[in-house]
């Protein structure tokens, strides 16, 4: 029996719901990590804290929520962190060269965009999986980005250009509004226009997809470039933010946002999931990390934990649509 | 048995020409212009550097052939090779420090295989999530330093010789053949061929696709903690990143060799070919003076163009 058969036969099934409850444990998760942070550490409900993991989920999510349209058409974009790597430093160079930082930030979202578009073009024209095609990427940028710093570090940029990863405005970090400004347009995007119901169309069934006359080849190209140009933009945000450019500032940045777009609930088999749900997954993940930091657990553990909630997070999805159906 | 092993194989002839060509090109081309390519001590230095990556390819051919994937290895290995310095170091023996890197590895193995088999995780993202555990377990337990001052007798590995040659490559030959008479010699052989062609099948025959599997993936474990020995031995230390990124020359090695992503088809000799050209790629764009980053990058494109002339071939 065919999967299509076997979605016509079974009872309806309300997903608004379904969804509702999945979105109310994970508002449950931030609830109690903090909860227990909070009892445990008397630093975290500080303003300076909070502001401070607000700062650092919005950077996750930066990069996690073009990731999350990828995800929702069932593939993944495992170059991000090394497109982020490469982005920031071009963008560091153009705005040395010229001292420009508009051009600067122009300059990143396009090699992001650019990036994300060969992603694209692998996975559709040349037909390579996007894991292993993005995973190739992933090298490539990483070899271009050594040779093309070669052991170099930029630093010392402009002041009004740094504003954009360490300011503030009203008492709330400028990345923060930047959160979510992205957050509404990612959202209204996915939900409410018709690119976006196409997108989850593609990942639910990309067969029933292209017959029902979507131009499912332009809609992945899209997904590719809007994954690479978030990395791009976050690349200007860690560019302002640490003042400085270096080739590895990419390496720890993968893991964390694919961890974060499946925390979000966003399945990896495509077609389910949301920008908001990846806003409390990259919620979710900081705040754990950020526990672990507060309460003096070495910086060497994030890799692991971070490992094992990729693992777990993938592993809940399925339970759960698997009792679903 | 061994007629299920000859029909799914691919037909070498067909495929002997891809590998082939890209190594000869490669020679050809560095024979040309890099000075001091091809004397005898740059070929062996070339060989004897292939060796942990062959450790590595062989069973990873056997992996992607379950149409999986393992993006651990490179993390696995540098934790292995970590423990082999850690308990050689504590307990002044080889043996011991070799035993705990295969454990080490091994134990790695069965949890990609069991996340993959029983939970029915996509292979690369659970072991990508292994990856950054293994990663991690790197960071803590060298507390991101290297481990030095390791006993000769493993340093002596890489660099004794056995009958004049070097004991590395008398190494990777012997695991060449131990994987030749396991894929096409042995039933396990044909139904790793058939868990990636043909899984029902398994089942129909009574038997369990998923043991296999897990046993597939402990198995690239297993021999990444054996190339944690050799790892150490070469580096005469650990170091908490010692294995970075070698999973994908590993997959390279594979992809260029010409064993299918998507059709769970291998050729092994392909692999060892290709673990050859990547080797020889490494160390032509070494000799003109290359950086290593330009040597990651080319590697990325060769991938790239494997996968494509691969998915090009599956659609003719």
């Amino acid at each position: 029996m065919t999967d299509i058969t076997k979605e016509a036969l079974s009872p309806p099934r309300s997903f608004l719901s379904q969804d509702a409850i999945q979105l109310f444990y994970r508002l449950l998760a931030v609830f109690l990590i903090c909860a227990v942070l909070a009892v445990l550490n008397d630093s975290f409900l500080s303003l300076g804290n909070i502001l401070n993991v607000l700062r650092q989920a919005s950077l996750t999510f930066f990069i996690a929520s073009g990731l999350t349209l990828v995800v929702l058409t069932a593939g993944l974009d495992l170059s991000v962190g090394a497109n982020v790597a490469l982005s920031a430093c071009i963008a560091g160079t153009v705005i040395h060269t010229t001292g420009s930082p508009v051009l600067g930030i122009l300059t990143g979202l396009a090699c992001g965009g650019i990036v994300g578009l060969l992603n694209g073009i692998m996975v559709t024209a040349l037909r390579i999986p996007s894991f292993i095609a993005t995973y190739g990427m992933l090298w490539v940028l990483n070899g271009l980005t050594y040779w093309y710093m070669a052991g170099e570090t930029l630093h010392g940029f402009p002041a009004g250009f740094r504003q954009i990863g360490s300011g503030y405005l009203f008492g709330l970090p400028i990345p923060v509004y930047l959160l979510l400004v992205f957050l509404g347009i990612g959202t209204l995007f996915a939900q409410r226009t018709i690119w976006g119901q196409e997108i989850y169309a593609i990942g639910a069934n990309p067969v029933a997809a292209r017959l029902s006359g979507i131009p499912v080849t332009r809609r992945l190209l899209l997904v590719y470039a809007v994954s690479g140009t978030m990395a791009g933009l976050a690349s200007i945000i860690f560019l302002s933010r640490l003042n400085s450019a270096e080739a590895d500032i990419g390496e720890s940045l993968t893991l964390p946002a694919i961890a974060a777009v499946l925390i979000g609930g966003t399945s990896l088999f495509g077609g389910v999931g949301t920008v908001f749900g990846t806003f409390v997954g990259a919620l979710i993940l900081t705040l754990v990390l950020n526990g672990m930091n507060l309460l003096s657990v070495s910086a060497n553990w994030q890799p692991l934990v971070t490992g094992i909630i990729v693992i777990l997070a993938v592993w809940l999805d399925m339970k759960t649509r698997r009792r679903a159906q | 048995m061994r007629e299920t092993a000859v029909v799914s194989q691919p037909n070498p002839l067909q495929r002997i020409p891809g590998v082939a060509i890209v190594l000869a090109a490669l020679i050809v081309l560095f024979g040309a212009i890099a000075p001091g390519f091809l004397t005898p001590a740059n070929l062996s230095n070339v060989l004897v550097q292939s060796t942990i990556l062959t450790m590595l390819a062989l069973p990873m051919t056997l992996i992607i052939m379950t149409e999986g994937l393992d993006l651990s290895m490179g993390a696995v290995l540098t934790l292995t090779s970590l423990c082999v310095a850690i308990v050689s170091l504590a307990t002044k023996s080889m043996l011991l420090g070799l035993g705990a890197g295969v454990l080490v590895g091994a134990a790695f193995g069965t949890v990609n295989g069991w996340l993959v088999a029983i939970l029915g995780i996509p292979p690369f993202v659970a072991t990508l999530g292994t990856l950054g555990m293994a990663q991690g377990l790197s960071l803590i337990v060298s507390d991101g330093q290297s481990v030095v001052g390791i006993p000769h007798s493993v340093r002596d590995i890489y660099s004794a010789t056995l009958l004049g040659i070097p004991l590395p490559i008398v190494v990777a030959l012997a695991t060449y053949a131990a994987f030749h008479g396991l894929l096409y010699h042995t039933r396990f052989g044909s139904y790793v061929f058939a868990l990636g062609g043909n899984r029902e099948a398994l089942r129909y025959a009574g038997l369990s696709p998923n043991k296999l599997l897990i046993a597939v993936y402990a198995l690239g474990g297993t021999m990444a903690g054996v190339a944690g020995l050799l790892m150490t031995a070469r580096m005469n230390s650990g170091h908490p990143t010692a294995g970075l990124g070698l999973e994908f020359d590993a997959i390279a090695a594979v992809a260029v060799g010409g064993t299918s992503f998507e059709r769970g088809n291998g050729w092994l000799l392909g692999t060892l070919l290709g673990v050859i050209a990547v080797g020889v790629l490494r160390n032509g764009l070494n000799l003109i003076s290359l950086p290593s980053s330009v040597q990651v990058a080319s590697v990325g494109v060769l991938v790239i163009v494997a996968l494509f002339l691969d998915g090009l071939r599956s659609r003719a």
